[in-house]
């Protein structure tokens, strides 16, 4: 991975809520068709930066650059047309539409004509979904709204998928499932990955490279079997044996 | 009876403005009757700048009044989103509602002060009608212009019932309603939507204000605040972010009055409206039509 320029590139990012520092100059960089795993305990600030990424709340210092060009302060609504997707916290699908109008939101931002072939491709990574189209998203079970959330972030064609804990609440079979899934997207579509996960040993596995976010600013980073080896990170995060 | 779904219709409509704007910003907008008052007072003022020309073919000088009815109430609705309640969005829930009651005491009284205190009066546009029955004395009949009020609040519900459940707009008008920042992040641009919402609003309150208009042929200042009341009533009735709960219920409190009036003495006709309002809060607290909220999030 050593591609001339990032994709995605964090630059001594600032980020606070009112009073509270969560982000003090976090620096990362993504490179075009990596999976980067981005890893910290509760509260490092790991979902804060992928928001400031998209700029809500807005970087208070530093500079994010994406493809080249500097969106620091761009609307949030223009990040999917860039080709920034995210797949938030908490999932946030909307309750009250379906599973059908969920991932048609999606799309929302996409042309029209690639609906239907983006719709099949979703389905047959989530075949749940497909059985539950018509079903209301709020009354669907954690793993299905998470299926859910990730396939409505694939509707608008990403360049950059922005994963916040998708194994949260996952039974094991589960989130072998979701993990081979984002491998997938990332091997066969060239998607670059930047996922968030408390699920470290997954992750780390997962990805190409990682950082550790601690106290709102970068720890340490390196290819994700170094830091699976890391006797710190081993300590921190991989207590009780994930596996 | 018939006078009873007239009226319900015009109290639907503007109920839908009050149902479309909660639904997706949590708000009442409490300057929306006043929304409704100012479409009637362009539909007269048009109507009386076209009166010279005289009716030659009373569609199509309902068709330009409607049009120009609609312009401007639209850029009223607008306006008023501006700069009333968008520099409010996300300060304290109480806010943007003062404002609201600020904005509809401003309308009213910049109305009073242009058009004076006294009825408008218009001509009838559209008359005649069709006997129904008739039976000892006893003649029931229906307008060719209630005919036409029914009718088009029908086609106006079933447009905008077609539009929030069915095209891409309307989804984003929902999905601003249940998470406004997962919205953005899928492209939708919340401030125009917002606005738009508020436009959509004030066009079907321009709608309800032709229609006072032409049904009564007199409008004042003052009708937006009684009318705007009843019409919320209608709305909260019905269930509140419920689009047909909207016009149910504005159908109901029309009944209600008219058949109120016909048995009993005229002046509690509104203690009856709002009697049954608060008897339909206490046994279902989320109106008629409105949604039990269990989901999971
Ligand atoms: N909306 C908010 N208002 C105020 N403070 C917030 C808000 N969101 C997050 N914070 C604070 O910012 C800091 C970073 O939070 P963040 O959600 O980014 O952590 P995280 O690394 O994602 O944690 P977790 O693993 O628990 O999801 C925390 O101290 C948190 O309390
Ligand atoms: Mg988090």
């Amino acid at each position: 991975m050593t591609a001339a320029r990032p994709l995605l590139s964090v630059q001594d990012v600032k980020a606070n809520y009112g009073p509270v520092e969560a982000l003090r100059g976090v620096s990362l960089d993504v490179f075009p068709g990596e999976i980067v795993a981005l890893i910290g305990a509760n509260g490092a600030g790991k979902s804060t930066l992928l928001m400031t990424i998209c700029g809500d709340p807005r970087a208070s210092a530093g500079r994010v650059v994406y493809d080249g060009a500097e969106i620091t302060n761009t609307p949030l609504h223009e990040m999917v047309r860039l080709g920034i997707a995210q797949s938030p916290e908490g999932r946030r699908i909307f309750p009250r539409m379906s599973v059908l109008e969920n991932l048609q939101m999606g799309a929302f931002a996409g042309d029209p004509a690639n609906f239907g072939g983006d719709l099949d491709r979703v389905f047959r990574l989530f075949p749940r979904l497909a059985e539950r189209r018509d079903q209301r998203a709020g009354t669907m079970s954690g793993g299905e709204q998470q299926m859910l959330a990730i396939g409505r972030a694939l509707m608008s064609r990403p360049r950059l998928l922005l994963l916040d804990e998708p194994s949260l609440g996952l039974a094991p079979l589960l989130v072998a499932q979701i993990f081979a899934t984002i491998k997938e997207i990332n091997r066969s579509e060239g998607v670059t990955v930047l996922l968030v996960e408390q699920n470290a040993y997954h992750a780390l596995r997962l990805a190409h490279r990682g950082y550790v976010l601690v106290n709102g600013s970068i720890r340490m980073s390196g290819a994700g079997s170094d830091l699976l080896a890391n006797p710190d990170v081993q300590k921190a995060y991989l207590a009780g044996g994930h596996h | 009876m018939i006078n009873g779904l007239t009226l319900g219709a015009i109290y639907g409509l503007i109920a839908i403005g009050y149902t479309m704007v909660y639904g997706i910003i949590g708000m009442i907008n409490f300057a929306h009757g006043e929304v409704y008052m100012i479409g009637a007072f362009i539909s007269v003022i048009t109507f009386t700048i076209l009166g010279p020309f005289g009716f030659a073919s009373p569609v199509l000088a309902i068709v330009v009044v409607l049009m120009v009815a609609l312009v401007f109430t639209s850029v009223y609705g607008w306006t008023v989103e501006r700069i009333a309640y968008r520099p409010l969005r996300g300060s304290f829930r109480l806010a943007p509602l003062i404002s609201a009651i600020g904005v509809s005491i401003f309308l009213q009284n910049y109305v009073h002060m242009l058009q004076g205190a006294k009825m408008k009066p218009v001509q009838p546009v559209v008359r005649g009608g069709f006997v129904l029955a008739e039976e000892g004395g006893f003649v029931v009949q229906i307008t060719y212009l209630q005919i036409g009020i029914i009718a088009a609040t029908l086609v106006l519900m079933a447009g905008f019932t077609l539009l929030i459940h069915r095209t891409s707009l309307g989804r984003s008008q929902r999905a601003c309603e249940q998470d406004r920042k997962m919205a953005a992040l899928l492209g939708v641009n919340v401030d125009r939507t917002i606005s738009l919402t508020f436009v959509m609003g004030a066009a079907l309150a321009a709608v309800a204000g032709l229609i006072f208009t032409l049904y009564y042929g007199a409008v004042d200042f003052f009708i937006g605040f009684l009318a705007g009341l009843k019409a919320f009533t209608a709305a909260v009735l019905g269930g509140i972010g419920s689009l047909p709960g909207a016009m149910l219920g504005g159908v109901l409190i029309g009944l209600i009055e008219a058949f109120w009036s016909a048995h009993f003495p005229i002046a509690y006709k509104d203690v009856a409206v709002f009697g049954i309002l608060v008897i339909v809060l206490i046994f279902r607290p989320t109106g008629l039509l409105g949604r039990p909220d269990i989901e999971k999030v």
